[in-house]
């Protein structure tokens, strides 16, 4: 495997640029101790949240998308950041219960927020069973969408559990778990690596239905 | 990000007139759609204006028998919602049809009706727009305008209206309620809200400054069968190429309503009035008066196969 420093050096050359670059700039627009980026500062704003159970107060330009406080302020970097505009699901953590794409929504309409990200659904040590479900069933590859799959998956079965309707939903009154449900809802989580069948197979594992079932 | 200030409003009087009394102000609902835009330098407000504190994320009946909807009720609370789902699934179909899990969770009722189009010219910013840059020309019309409208367009823009909730609102005669910067309210009605590019392709709603979208209402329910069928370039999380929202009664008749192929959501007279006469006639009276590209013209015959596709479904 390539070294991560040549890996990043390829990827700036390469089609791959148009998604890494972007990280890199926002990540400096975000950063508090730049100089000349403060002066053009119109107002820092306090936020108050409680992250993975733990209370933080941050001084934020109004700009930080909860994505950039999560990863450059509060250095969770579990979460990630694919295409910072909605499109791929990297981002998707979970605030007051619901899965939301943390980059297109501000810190600061956040005060007084739980907001639960990977590293507050388990810890290597104890992992969360969706976790542990994505590693037995290998539903990654590179890893860079993982965390907001997961994020994403714990909350579509509660999605299901509370009898919230989808798009693969044939009759509304009557949620229940199949495979095309699971598909749908997760279709907001992009995977470049395309580990699509064994991410619903650990999502079927975690809802109780391992065996091959429920085939929608 | 251009900089800008921050705030939440006291009250939806107070967001009003705020919005209409500081210059370069915003409302932010959901967010996910002004802060896209933001991040790209096509929206630059200096000043937005929080209204997810007001109390307008409450769903309740109107002394009509219809369905008042709060502006900041999110989709999918709304598409859940059980009054929804059994009076106005159309409704319900139309929303699960759009954006992603997470996306709804976040995204509104007043700021789905409020997105802007999907023309990748207006958001490349280095591309003429009329409808970004006011005069700057249009890059879509001798451009790549696959997934844009063949309806309601003009010289100066032929942008789609991407919204797929609008398309069952037009369905259903909603009315759109407001309250204004002086703090007078009214409604308007759906077919009005959205207005056609003509010269002015950057005025896109009939709002004024500062007027805040307090709630939308539904009349009361129509019965009926409801169906939204959306076609597209994938199976789910991607807009609309063609849309078709209906309600079908059992003596035949039925009314309709188009996403994907209009400057904004498309119905007319002409087409509900052909629906004892099956899915040709329809498509053809929706269709009439199309002005679509070389690249888009394949919309007119999606257009008449997705009807076709549900008469045979509610034959069924
Ligand atoms: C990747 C992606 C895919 C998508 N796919 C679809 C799709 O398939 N179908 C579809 O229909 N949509 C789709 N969407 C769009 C999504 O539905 C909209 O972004 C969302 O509905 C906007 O609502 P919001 O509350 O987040 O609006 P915001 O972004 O908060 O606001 C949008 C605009 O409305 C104004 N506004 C908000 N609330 C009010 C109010 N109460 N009164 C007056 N003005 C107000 C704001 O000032 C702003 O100009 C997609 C979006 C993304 C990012
Ligand atoms: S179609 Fe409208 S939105 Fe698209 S480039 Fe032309 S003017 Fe702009
Ligand atoms: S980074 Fe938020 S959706 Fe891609
Ligand atoms: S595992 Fe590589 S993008 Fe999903």
């Amino acid at each position: 495997m390539p070294e991560p420093l040549t890996r990043r050096g390829l990827l700036q050359g390469s089609a791959a640029a148009a998604a890494a670059i972007p990280v890199l700039g926002d990540a400096q627009a975000a950063a508090p101790a730049r100089p000349q980026r403060q002066k053009e500062q119109a107002q820092m704003s306090a936020v108050g949240l409680t992250v993975n159970g733990r209370e933080v107060h941050l001084q934020l330009d109004p700009r930080t998308t909860l994505l950039d406080a999560l990863r450059e302020h509060l250095h969770l970097t579990g979460t990630k950041k694919g295409c910072d505009h909605g499109q791929c699901g990297a981002c998707t953590v979970i605030v007051e219960g619901r899965r939301i794409n943390s980059c297109l929504t501000l810190a600061v309409m956040h005060e007084g927020d739980h907001v639960t990200t990977i590293e507050g659904l388990g810890t290597p040590e104890k992992l969360h069973p969706m976790q542990r479900a994505f590693i037995t069933h290998d539903g990654y590859q590179c890893g860079y969408c993982t965390p907001g799959q997961i994020c994403s998956a714990v909350a579509v079965l509660e999605e299901i559990e509370a009898g919230i309707p989808s798009h693969a939903t044939e009759d509304l009154d009557r949620v229940a778990f199949s495979e095309g449900e699971v598909r749908e809802r997760m279709s907001g989580n992009i995977c470049r690596c395309a580990a699509y069948p064994n991410i619903v197979a650990a999502i079927r594992e975690v809802a109780g239905h391992g065996t091959a079932e429920d085939k929608a | 990000m251009r900089p800008f200030t921050y705030s939440r409003a006291a009250s939806v009087e107070d967001a009003a007139r705020t919005a209409a009394s500081t210059q370069g102000a915003r409302f932010i609902a959901g967010g996910t759609n002004l802060l896209d835009l933001m991040k790209l330098q096509i929206e630059t407000p200096t000043h937005l204006i929080d209204v997810n504190h007001l109390g307008l994320d409450r769903i309740e009946p109107t002394a009509e028998g219809g369905l008042r909807i709060g502006a900041l009720v999110r989709n999918t609370d709304l598409a859940a919602d059980k009054a929804v789902r059994r009076d106005y699934a159309v409704l319900s179909r139309a929303l699960l049809a759009g954006a992603s899990g997470q996306l709804r969770n976040k995204a509104t009722t007043g700021g789905n009706l409020l997105q802007r189009t999907r023309c990748p010219y207006f958001y490349d910013t280095r591309m003429p727009c009329n409808k970004r840059k006011p005069g700057s020309g249009c890059g879509a019309l001798k451009g790549m305008s696959r997934s844009l409208a063949i309806l309601g367009t003009s010289d100066a823009c032929i942008a789609q209206h991407p919204s797929d909730m609008a398309v069952a609102l037009r369905l259903l005669d909603a009315q759109v309620d407001t309250v204004g910067a002086d703090g007078g309210r009214r409604s308007i009605p759906i077919a009005d809200f959205h207005l056609l590019p003509g010269e002015t392709p950057h005025i896109e709603n009939a709002l004024k400054p500062g007027e805040l979208i307090t709630s939308v209402t539904l009349p009361k329910p129509l019965g009926g069968t409801h169906v939204y069928r959306k076609v597209r370039d994938r199976t789910s999380y991607a807009f609309a190429l063609v849309s078709v929202a209906a309600v079908f009664e059992k003596d035949g008749r039925a009314r309709f309503a188009f996403g994907g192929i209009g400057a904004k959501p498309w119905r007319t007279d002409a087409a509900d009035a052909a629906a004892p006469s099956g899915a040709a006639a329809v498509a053809e009276a929706a269709l009439s008066g199309a002005r679509p590209t070389a690249h888009n013209a394949f919309k007119q015959q999606l257009t008449a196969r997705t009807l076709a596709s549900l008469y045979r479904q509610k034959g069924a």
